[in-house]
């Protein structure tokens, strides 16, 4: 059987993984440069995938389907389109940093600790690249167990606590989306008589609305759980101050997006008119996620807590942005994605950096590093300013892109979420000053400044948090394809409605086929 | 010609580059770098004030830069008189800032940290004047916030400083707000946001849609030119150092609230409302912050008010239609503002930082360069002719009078009055009558020549760069002006007397008179005055008590409802459900447990009773 590319991209995490079985644990500089290389080849495979990639073009690229348990209709079908590519590429580049920053961070089970990494991207990747229902499924899964370790093996003081609560409500998500997924499994054997878990196949089928509700609901509340939309996101606080800082970078720059992923390619475009029905509701919930993340951020004493909370407000613009239906939102959103994954995951590889040094989180313990660490405060002041949506950096294209849609759906949305950007610049800048300016505490005096290696983890982010804000073109058509497919196959279910109104009978019926693809019930 | 423009643009970019990035090894050489790059900046903005001046424009696109659908921002930039103006303006002053900064940083651990910032404050600047569409003048808006950010908190030190710094970021971050929605509504009805299409399709918008437009837009400006009621940063940026005082209040950031109306004048014509706010806003503003400054006794404290009122008087002069009095009072105030507050570096340059003009006094004798200048820097401001600020302060009152705006041309009137006092005030406290403090006295000195000479230029500048605009829509800057802005509608314009043509010379002269004989010949004492009104001059003392009404309304309230959702709902609320929900698990399970007893005769017993229920509740039915 011949791998390709994309296959090929999926499994050589774990494939790489597996000679370290056999590799000395007592030598961890090995090990990870060992991982590292691995982690670098496969950035590069996924470049690779981006150099063939076709732009501007609708549907999957390096579309593939093996046989994988033909009787009940699973296969092992992989395809990516812009959205998918931008966020495997988001993945394999900060999982390499994540290995680089790690080398120093991680002091025990140094072998465990890297088998792990590699068996998330794997999970994660394939998570961005499931065409079957069930393979999503199980990817989505594989990268859970992972996390769990990585928090509960390598976390802090109450890593047995935040690991558990992780899973809990992963878990309770999990559980409503098999349910979800298995529910919609039958019912398109009950119309088609074909069990099927491909995508592309379930895409054509027309859910009864009263159905499709429900269904909806199954998987927004998993992938709700996963963003976290508010009231879902006490677990990422607790997650993330435990996690190892690779695993916080990873759980914010790629776990979470896979909620939102979630959202665009499945619940979306399976039940389009549930989503309409549902989007008041979400988009509310994305306001009062930017409000409140910022809120929390506010009062919150531990840097890594703050930072967390932050990622509660950024989210809440990204779901406020898929759920306008326009291409402004959606495609602000899609491109905040990546924003985040770079400002957030930065903010954490720089508070672990700080970590490291002090072995204290405490924003009251810090202060002054200006002086002392000048490279690294400004390395984080750039940051910084790219996570508070600063015009020039990344964050401001995806920012303005969401309060663009929203205004265009709902201007009281996009009122609200105006205010959210002058919150975030009062927790952002509050929290800076305590930790950069003001007069340095006696215990920061010695602090070494940034070393090479940290210099190298952060680097390659601040040239795409430049990049992006000054020259975003490439991006947004990256992902223009995605946009317009999920917004047209929402819109056209709308407008399908109301031709069929007007219109019953076999000509209704054929011009809602002509229009949706699908049969008009 | 587009490369010069790109170059005039850019080079102060560069320079802040080289600096922040490679310039460590050569930091005490930071200016070789910065200062020609604004030099360079400097000629290229003279060069194409030449080719603007001949009748050119010129647009250039440079990338595109948003494209998402029909919504399509390019990386562009206009040159049009407007624009030439200001970025000879700008880079003008900024020039003689960044040579008089040599000699005021000198010494100073960040040096080369400065001048970074410095630059790229310029390039901010000018990017935001040189954009020619709405969200790229928005990137430049935004880029002198962030400057304005750093260069106030540059002592980081000191909490003060890393305070007000944070303050000015995020009032300004208020206006920008609302800014960001006067774009979108600006989008969502005209379908553009470069200027071209939107003056264009202005006259054919409702009144309702030109309204929020320009309303949301003045919001912008409010905060970056502080206005009532978002001025209250101004002021505390007085911790910054003071050439970064002179860059902020004289070109580089305040300013830009005034252009930007200015440019929209097509917008702010359409819809006279609004504009009419803008004016009121203005005339408030004027008056508040003069009435602060009368009493205030920190030297750089009494120009930031005096900023922050003039700034008022550009707002009376773009809301009432007359955009070219605006930009004209702009222009000629960049200059003797700048000197004002140079020479008020100066001052403290030669008193180790000192601030308090209570400690000063007879100064003129140690520096003859610093008084002089000064005095001519204050009777600019004061509106006294030949120097610059007669011509444009009158130029704006005068049409406020033309235009049938008698209460505003009071208030303005009035405002000069207070101007040249507190002026002359802070001139016969700080450089004449017996020094308050001997010691401070004995070490003062004259600042050395890097410093003066700018100080002379500026000086110059003050005195003639108002004479361009003599007799207004005759005089070549408003002829040069006038293809880049609207002319409002206005009714039969209404002929000021002479007495009301006078009035304001005569009111300034008046203050001067008063400062006078109150500082110099205790007539009436000063302290008798703050007695008799006594209720009076302790509002003025407090500053109106603005700030402590935005802590108390607004900013303690918002701080104690997060705490309280963070107790309440994050902790109590939410994870009080999910650990509950938890322990309920728990719970049921143990209880399981229990019944679990593995004993065949139990599950028995519990068979039965179960099989009996089901039948007694079938039957039932």
């Amino acid at each position: 059987m011949k791998l390709d590319l994309l296959s090929l991209v999926i499994i050589f995490p774990i494939i790489g993984a597996i000679p370290v079985f056999f590799m000395s644990p007592k030598n961890k500089k090995v090990l990870f440069d060992y991982t590292l290389l691995m982690t670098l080849v496969e950035f590069l495979l996924s470049l690779f995938l981006l150099k063939g990639f076709k732009f501007g073009l609708y549907g999957f690229q390096y579309e593939h389907v093996y046989k994988w348990i033909p009787s009940i209709g699973a296969s092992f079908h992989v395809g990516i389109d812009g959205m998918s590519l931008i966020l495997i590429l988001l993945t394999t580049f900060l999982t390499a940093l994540g290995i680089l920053s790690s080398y120093n961070y991680i002091t025990h089970k140094a072998k465990e600790y890297v088998i792990v990494m590699l068996l998330m991207e794997t999970g994660m990747i394939g998570v961005f690249a499931s065409l079957d229902l069930l393979l999503f499924y199980l990817f989505w899964e594989l990268m859970l167990i992972p996390m769990y370790f990585l928090i509960g093996i390598w976390g802090h003081e109450r890593r047995v606590y935040a690991a558990f609560k992780f899973v809990i409500y992963t878990m309770a998500g999990s559980a409503l989306l098999i349910t979800g997924i298995l529910v919609l499994y039958f019912y398109n054997h009950s119309v088609t008589g074909v069990y099927t878990f491909d995508l592309l196949k379930l895409y054509r089928l027309n859910v009864p609305y009263d159905l499709a509700k429900k269904l909806f609901l199954a998987f927004a509340i998993a992938f709700a759980i996963k963003v976290p939309i508010f009231p879902f996101h006490t677990w990422l606080p607790d997650a993330h101050v435990e996690a190892p800082t690779a695993g916080s970078v990873l759980l914010a720059g790629v776990l979470l997006k896979m909620g939102i992923y979630g959202f665009l390619r499945f619940a979306f475009p399976l039940f389009p008119k549930a989503a309409i029905h549902y989007a008041p509701l979400f988009m509310a919930l994305g306001i009062v996620g930017i409000i409140y993340g910022a809120f929390m951020s506010w009062v919150q004493k531990d840097l890594k807590k703050l930072v967390a909370y932050s990622s509660v407000a950024h989210l809440g613009f990204i779901v406020l942005g898929i759920f306008t239906f326009n291409m402004y939102g959606t495609q602000g959103a899609v491109i905040q994605m990546v924003n985040h994954g770079l400002s957030t995951g930065a903010l954490f590889f720089i508070v672990g950096m700080l970590y490291e040094r002090r072995h204290t989180r405490l924003i009251e313990e810090f202060g002054g590093l200006a002086k002392v660490m000048p490279v690294f405060s400004v390395i984080f002041g750039i940051v910084m300013l790219s996570s508070i949506g600063l015009p020039g950096l990344n964050g401001f294209i995806g920012e303005f892109l969401v309060m663009l849609g929203a205004f265009k759906a709902s201007k009281f949305a996009a009122y609200f979420a105006v205010v959210g950007i002058i919150f975030a610049a009062v927790y952002m800048l509050t929290m800076f000053q305590r930790v950069v300016f003001l007069k340095v505490k006696e215990k920061n005096l010695g602090l070494p400044d940034i070393s090479l290696r940290e210099f190298f983890v952060l680097a390659p982010i601040l040239l795409f948090i430049f990049w992006i804000g000054i020259y975003p073109k490439p991006y947004l058509k990256m992902t223009e394809p995605t946009s317009s497919a999920v917004i047209m196959q929402i819109k056209s279910t709308q407008n399908a409605e109301k031709e069929i109104k007007m219109l019953t009978g076999p000509v209704g019926e054929e011009i809602s086929l002509k229009i949706t693809g699908r049969k008009a019930r | 010609m587009e490369k010069i423009l790109v170059l005039t643009l850019f080079v102060p970019l560069v320079g802040a580059i080289i600096n922040g990035v490679f310039g460590s090894p050569f930091k005490k050489y930071a200016h070789w770098v910065a200062v020609p790059a604004i030099g360079i900046s400097w000629l290229g903005a003279l060069y194409l004030l030449k080719f603007v001046l001949a009748g050119n424009t010129l647009l250039v696109n440079l990338w595109q830069w948003i494209p998402v659908k029909d919504f399509n921002v390019n990386f562009g930039l206009y040159l049009d008189p407007l624009s030439t103006v200001m970025i000879a303006t700008v880079t003008t002053v900024s020039f003689f800032i960044h040579i008089y900064s040599i000699g005021y940083m000198h010494g100073d651990p960040g040096y080369r940290r400065y001048f970074s910032y410095l630059n790229l404050f310029v390039f901010s600047m000018l990017l935001l004047v040189l954009a020619n569409n709405y969200v790229l003048l928005f990137v430049g808006w935004e880029a002198v916030g962030l400057c304005s950010y750093l260069l106030i908190g540059f002592w980081y030190e000191k909490k003060s400083a890393s305070d007000a710094g944070k303050k000015a970021f995020i009032v300004n971050r208020i206006g920008d707000a609302g800014f960001i929605l006067g774009i979108f509504t600006m989008f969502f009805t005209v379908g553009a946001v470069d200027y071209r299409t939107v003056f264009e399709a202005a006259p054919h918008l409702s009144a309702a849609v030109v309204g929020a437009i320009t309303f949301f837009l003045f919001m912008g400006a409010m905060g970056k030119s502080a206005q009532f009621p978002l001025y209250v940063w101004l002021p505390d940026a007085m911790e910054g150092p003071t050439p970064v005082s002179a860059l902020i209040h004289a070109a580089t950031m305040v300013t830009a609230g005034v252009y930007m109306v200015a440019r929209s004048s097509a917008l702010y014509s359409a819809h006279g409302s609004v504009a009419n706010l803008v004016a009121g806003i203005g005339a408030f503003t004027a008056i508040l912050a003069a009435s602060i400054a009368l009493v205030n006794d920190d030297i750089k404290r009494v120009l930031a008010y005096s900023t922050i009122s003039q700034l008022g008087y550009m707002f009376i002069g773009v809301g009432i239609g007359a955009y070219a009095t605006g930009i004209f009072h702009l222009y000629t105030h960049a200059f003797f503002k700048a000197l004002l507050f140079l020479t008020a570096g100066s001052v403290m340059h030669a008193l180790h930082g000192e601030l308090n003009m209570q400690k000063m006094g007879g100064l003129f004798k140690k520096m003859p360069h610093t008084g002089i200048t000064f005095i001519i820097g204050a009777l600019a401001l004061s509106g006294i002719p030949p120097f610059a600020g007669f011509f444009s302060k009158d130029a704006i009152l005068k049409e406020a009078l033309l235009r049938g705006h008698v209460t505003i041309w009071w208030i303005g009137t009035i405002t000069a009055f207070m101007t040249a006092f507190y002026m002359f005030r802070l001139i016969f406290m700080v450089f004449f009558g017996n020094p308050r403090d001997k010691e401070l006295y004995e070490h003062a000195h004259e600042s050395p020549a890097v410093m003066t000479i700018p100080l002379w230029i500026l000086a110059i500048g003050a005195i003639v760069v108002g004479w361009v605009g003599i007799g207004e829509d005759a005089s070549p800057f408003f002829k040069f002006l006038a293809p880049s802005l609207h002319y409002a509608e206005h009714g039969a314009l209404i002929e000021p007397t002479v007495w009301q043509e006078w009035l304001p010379l005569a009111f300034g002269i008046l203050g001067i008179i008063l400062a006078w004989s109150m500082y110099m010949k205790n007539l009436p004492s000063p302290e008798g005055m703050a007695r008799t009104f006594r209720t009076f001059y302790k509002l003025l003392k407090g500053k109106w008590y603005v700030d402590e009404i935005y802590d108390i309304f607004i900013v303690k309230p918002i701080h104690f409802l997060a705490v309280l959702l963070f107790k309440l709902v994050d902790r109590i609320l939410i994870d009080g459900t999910v650990n509950g929900v938890a322990w309920l698990n728990r719970a049921v399970g143990s209880i399981l447990n229990k019944i679990q007893t593995g004993a065949v005769k139990t599950y028995m017993v519990w068979i039965v009773f179960a099989a009996t229920l089901i039948l007694w509740l079938q039957l039932l039915k």
